[in-house]
């Protein structure tokens, strides 16, 4: 009897230890490919035309669902601000409100959340299927080394793209936000854009953010790489891959949006 | 012994832990066409990635122009594969890449050569291989014979010395295939290369090559030039020569007794 119990929570002990270690072994995996990606970058930018490329396919295609996104988002603040700021009687406030709310968290946030679906699944399915027909494989046999020719300009891509993807969302989004409250509502123009200038600070939000979303563009683009070049070369790894890669992304994006607003509003 | 551009020396290899190689000897010699034969699964292709240096031996070792492979640094082993020439089983194209592009690729990462004579000598490849009309396709518009030659034409691109090729006959239509077999023949002896032939088409392989290596269970079976290993009595070779089934190499994989596993 003893003996049974035993070893019933021996197995289980066993389970969750080889647990631990596999998923502390791939963030070790993960963080070495970050380094190699580093330290093969120079490529990168010598034939800034191969980041170029890859910029084309991680941010200009993201463009079309950004801008849509933001749009709404940017729309949807307005209609919820000016429902809660009229009730204080301070409803010129909601270009503030509009501004501060895209520039500091939900630009860089849902920017990077779309971007992990877009552009990481792609990158992911994309070196998992060059892994699978053994193109890294040749890659590796002509001498050319497929994290300086592959990994490394779409890392680098993926930490342009980001920032300006972001920056745009906000864009869109202000844009967004002024045409629900100024001519659908009928809030004051210049109330509208002189408070939004006179409250958003360029050190403390907009500086802030742009951080925000080069931390993210540095953790997507490197999730969505690692996953594609750890997939067990098969259809059925890669399709896991893709899946891991949004799942992933998203817990980290959030949880690092945390961390990295704690240290913003302390310091 | 000094001739011999690729020596395989007593070499074991497998894989997490499931022994496939036991103890090979093989000679390359400059300027030759040796092939590898063997079953399904025997081993032939990680052959291919042990002289790449993609795998590490567990015993022995490879050596290439004199240095052993498993030994050098990463930048060693690159410099040794610039001097080589790989076709993939299934061709490994690059698949965002046209079929121009696929076959300068080498030449643009590894050379400094300008644009337009890089051009030319694309061209000139991808004429010898029979598809120079085609060369504005992607890969996923080609049949896999046609994206075999392309991946041939890419790994010649830049005349390597050492030449390997994973099955370079499947797939083929007759008439590509007469013409692939003199092209291996033919930029063997232009180029002064050593070719390494894998494959399990005895009558193509026999009519290029100078020399054969059977691989059976992990071991050299036999050796020999094409006409003596025609006129061996040993059984392993009649059986593979002649295509029969009962012989000393099971067709089937090691399984538990078919009536047994039927009845369960
Ligand atoms: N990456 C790998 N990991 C584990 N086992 C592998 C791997 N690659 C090949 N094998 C195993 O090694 C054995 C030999 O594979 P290999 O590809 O070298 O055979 P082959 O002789 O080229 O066969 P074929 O003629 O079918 O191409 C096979 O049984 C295969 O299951
Ligand atoms: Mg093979």
């Amino acid at each position: 009897m003893i003996n049974i119990i035993v070893n019933m929570v021996s197995r289980l002990l066993r389970g969750i230890g080889s647990r631990m270690i596999a998923r502390v072994w791939r963030l070790g995996a993960g963080t070495r490919l970050f380094m190699l990606a580093i330290v093969y970058s120079g490529e990168s930018f010598r034939r800034f035309h191969l980041t170029l490329r890859e910029v084309y396919f991680t941010g200009v295609m993201s463009l079309l669902i950004i801008i849509v996104s933001a749009f709404f988002v940017g729309m949807v603040l307005a209609l919820q601000g000016y429902n809660t700021l009229q009730k204080y009687g301070s409803s010129e406030a909601i270009g503030v409100l509009v501004a501060l709310a895209l520039v500091r968290e939900l630009g860089p946030v849902v920017t990077a959340l779309l971007f992990a679906g877009r552009a990481g699944t792609a990158i992911t399915a994309e070196i998992g299927l060059m892994k699978t027909t053994e193109q890294l494989s040749a890659m590796e046999m002509m001498a050319v080394n497929p994290i300086a020719r592959v990994v490394a300009p779409r890392f680098w891509a993926g930490v342009i793209s980001m920032p300006i993807l972001a920056a745009l969302f906000s864009m869109v989004g202000v844009l967004g936000g002024y045409l629900v409250a100024v001519p659908l509502i009928g809030v004051d123009d210049g109330a509208f854009w002189s408070q939004m200038q006179a409250n958003v600070d360029v050190r403390a939000d907009i500086i802030n953010g742009v951080i925000k979303s080069v931390v993210f563009g540095v953790a997507c683009t490197m999730i969505a790489l690692f996953e594609g070049f750890d997939a067990p070369p098969t259809a059925e790894g890669v399709s896991h891959a893709t899946t891991r890669t949004v799942v992933i992304s998203s817990l980290t994006v959030l949880g690092l949006d945390f961390v990295l607003t704690s240290f913003m509003l302390v310091v | 012994m000094t001739s011999n551009i690729v020596e395989i020396d007593n070499l074991s290899f497998g894989y997490n832990g499931r022994v496939l190689h036991k103890g090979i000897n093989m000679a390359f010699p400059k300027g030759k066409v040796v092939a590898i034969m063997g079953g399904s699964g025997s081993g032939k292709t990680t052959l291919l990635r042990l002289i790449g240096g993609q795998v590490k031996p567990t015993k022995g070792e490879v050596r290439v122009n004199g240095q052993v492979v498993h030994e050098q640094s990463r930048d060693g082993i690159y410099q040794l594969r610039r001097s080589m020439g790989m076709l993939f089983q299934h061709g490994a194209l690059f698949t965002d890449l046209s079929v121009f592009d696929n076959v300068a690729f080498p030449m643009r990462e590894l050379t400094d050569l300008p644009e337009s004579m890089i051009r030319d000598l694309v061209l000139l490849k991808l004429n010898a291989v029979g598809l120079r009309g085609a060369y504005k396709f992607m890969p996923t518009e080609l049949s896999g014979g046609m994206a075999r030659r392309v991946a041939l034409a890419r790994a010649v691109a830049l005349d390597p010395s050492i030449i390997m090729y994973d099955e370079p006959f499947a797939g083929l239509d007759p008439i590509s295939m007469g013409v692939i077999c003199g092209l291996i023949r033919s930029l063997n002896d232009a180029l002064g290369a050593t070719s390494i032939i894998v494959s399990h088409d005895v009558k193509e392989t026999f009519l290029i090559a100078d020399y054969v290596y059977f691989v059976a269970n992990g071991e050299v079976a036999a050796e020999g030039t094409p006409e003596d290993l025609m006129q061996s009595t040993l059984p392993f070779v009649h059986q593979f020569v002649h295509g029969e089934k009962d012989g000393p190499v099971p067709f089937h994989y090691a399984a538990p007794d078919y009536r047994a596993q039927l009845l369960g």
